[in-house]
């Protein structure tokens, strides 16, 4: 027999496993989802991380990917795997689960809200980077948003838990969640591809303005791009957001590069200090900084940019003169 | 192992059948003729707790070797793919079993392996997920209490050529309603791979009061073996056959 859904332990409960005789002690639900339910419980005194799976085949296919992530050796994707095992009950009714390593950390939104809103672009950052080198091993997160990322804290690291939806690039999504899904908004399919997690990712980031979601109504991608404009917290993303929408960046590389440059380009806001900030960021720009800092990417084509190049163009040119000059003389 | 079609039907519905046969017995013998049946009963809103009729939802799906699911209308686009998707993978862990009875002798399942061997079994049936080639005949219940729920039927069903659409194998899809205003069942879109075209032809309004479940499964059950007796009549060059259909 099989145990499936709600599964209800309470804190002391002993797992011992069927087939590795590892055994630990549940100490308190962290969460639930449409596959699963996560304990936290410790091992030896150690803690972990402990899924439980509805049913046994989702649970070997995640840990079928997390194994596969796992040969990502120089960069850690996700959660490590600890242990595979079946829990045998006494009715003798058994459920799957595997050990992961325990995250300790906030929920992204409580995050942002608790340190500030400039908080958002640097996360975000940090996550690219892992979808890049994802993207690059020819994997796809699929079911990217706020349920399966966390924020440990400090320092502050964006990491992805529940790698259920992660799929094979050129395959069909495995899981997904309609609000952050493209087919949803009618922006393209449910092909795993780069942009896939992209267009998901800048849902994450959208949703950190409006927490309890939106609808879609009768014309989505109107809806959506509505919600983009008057996203005010989040305003200084909202072209790189809208280019990820459009599936517009080849790759997570391309958006990150584009979200570092305008991250460098001006202060981070925050909602606190936004007058101030803003103010600031227009003294600063005109004065050129060192030539080294700029970054050639377009994505903050800013009239600013161009100044910087103009102001280089003009310097080497006054050193070569100078040293036609002294070469006259 | 030789790269196969899968068979469904989807049956769409709101409540129990109240005329002619009995659906779980169409069920049954449609499983037995390879054609897996799913069912998903429909909700209102506002329902809090589940009504009578829908405990022949389940019922059917378990005779007809599929999936079922009983939901709320809003949440129905991501169950109709989810139903599919996990009565694909049932059936194809189905597959397996009874390759590995063969291979190993005894009665083993997946579940009996230890968990190591278990992962390369899945990898298996995911890459047959992935490949294999579909068709699912949808069955909508078009009685009257179903008036306002076809609209987000319809979303569903596009929703649901998306989701598989992005696999690698082919797929066909076709739509029928119940009652129909002659016979058992009307036909709405035959054979296609893609549901693009659905909101011109999907229907608006309901189409009475009874709900022949049973006789109308039987039906949809026979557009699949009247394919393959066609296909059979014309002979080996099966796929091909199958492509000209588009
Ligand atoms: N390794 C972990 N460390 C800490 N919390 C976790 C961990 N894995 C999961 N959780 C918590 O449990 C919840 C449910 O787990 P998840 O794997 O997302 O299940 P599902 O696949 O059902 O969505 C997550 O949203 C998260 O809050
Ligand atoms: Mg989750």
């Amino acid at each position: 027999m099989w145990k499936s859904q709600g599964i209800n332990l309470s804190p002391g409960t002993v797992i011992k496993g069927k087939w590795h005789y590892r055994s630990y002690t549940i100490v308190k639900k962290l969460g639930s989802g449409a596959m699963g339910t996560v304990y936290l419980a410790t091992e030896n005194g150690q803690s972990v991380a402990i899924k439980f799976g509805h049913n046994s085949s989702s649970i070997t296919t995640e840990v079928n990917v997390l194994r596969t992530l796992q040969k990502v050796q120089d960069h850690k994707l996700g959660p490590s795997l600890l242990d595979v095992d079946d829990w045998v009950l006494k009715d003798g009714s058994q459920v799957s689960f595997y050990a992961m390593e325990y995250l300790k950390g906030k929920e992204l939104n409580r995050f942002v809200q608790e340190h500030g809103f400039e908080w958002v672009g640097i996360l975000a950052v940090q996550l690219l980077e892992d979808l890049e080198h994802l993207h690059q091993f020819g994997w796809v997160f699929g079911d990217l948003k706020t349920d399966n990322l966390l924020v440990t804290f400090p320092p502050a690291r964006m990491r992805w838990l529940d790698v259920g939806g992660t799929t094979q690039v050129g395959r069909a999504i495995k899981e997904y969640t309609e609000f952050y899904d493209r087919g949803y908004w009618g922006m393209g399919s449910r092909k795993a591809d780069p942009q896939y997690d992209l267009f998901a990712f800048a849902m994450v980031i959208l949703q950190i303005e409006y927490p309890g979601r939106f609808e879609r109504g009768t014309h989505p991608e109107r809806a959506l791009f509505m919600k983009l404009k008057q996203a005010n917290n989040i305003a200084p993303y909202q072209e790189i957001l809208g280019k990820a929408l459009r599936s517009e960046y080849n790759s997570a590389a391309e958006m990150k590069d584009a979200l570092t440059s305008l991250l460098l380009a001006s202060p981070t806001q925050s909602k606190r200090n936004t007058r101030a900030g803003r103010k600031q960021s227009h003294s600063v720009q005109p004065s050129r900084k060192k030539p080294t800092a700029t970054v050639p990417y377009s994505g903050a084509s800013t009239s600013a940019h161009k100044w910087e190049i103009v102001g280089i163009v003009m310097t080497v040119c006054l050193f070569y003169m100078m040293y036609v000059v002294m070469q006259w003389i | 192992m030789n790269k196969g079609t899968l068979k469904q039907i989807l049956l769409i519905t709101d409540g129990c059948s109240n005329q002619g046969e009995d659906p779980a017995a169409v069920a049954t013998l449609a499983y037995q003729q390879g054609v897996t049946v799913n069912v998903i009963g429909i909700l209102e809103d506002q329902q809090s707790e589940q009504p009578e009729g829908l405990e022949e939802v389940e019922e059917i799906a378990m005779s007809g070797g599929g999936v079922s699911q009983i939901v709320y209308a809003k949440s129905l686009s991501q169950t109709v793919q989810m139903v599919t998707k996990q009565a694909m993978t049932q059936t194809l862990q189905g597959v397996v079993n009874q390759e590995l009875q063969q291979i190993l002798g005894a009665k083993q399942e997946i579940e009996d392996l230890p968990p190591e061997k278990r992962g390369e079994i899945m990898e298996v049936v995911e890459d047959l997920g992935e490949t294999c080639d579909l068709e699912v005949l949808v069955l909508v219940d078009t009685s009257a209490s179903m008036h306002n729920k076809l609209p987000t039927v319809r979303d569903s069903l596009f929703d649901l050529s998306l989701s598989l659409n992005a696999r690698m194998g082919k797929n066909r899809f076709s739509i029928y309603t119940f009652p129909g205003k002659r016979k058992e069942m009307d036909k709405i879109m035959d054979w296609t791979p893609k549901l693009d075209s659905i909101s011109s032809v999907f229907p608006k309004l309901t189409s009475g009061g009874i709900t022949p479940t049973g006789p109308a499964l039987r039906e949809a059950m026979q557009q699949f073996t009247k394919k393959r007796s066609l296909r059979n009549l014309i002979g080996r060059e099966d796929t091909d056959v199958e492509e000209s259909g588009y």
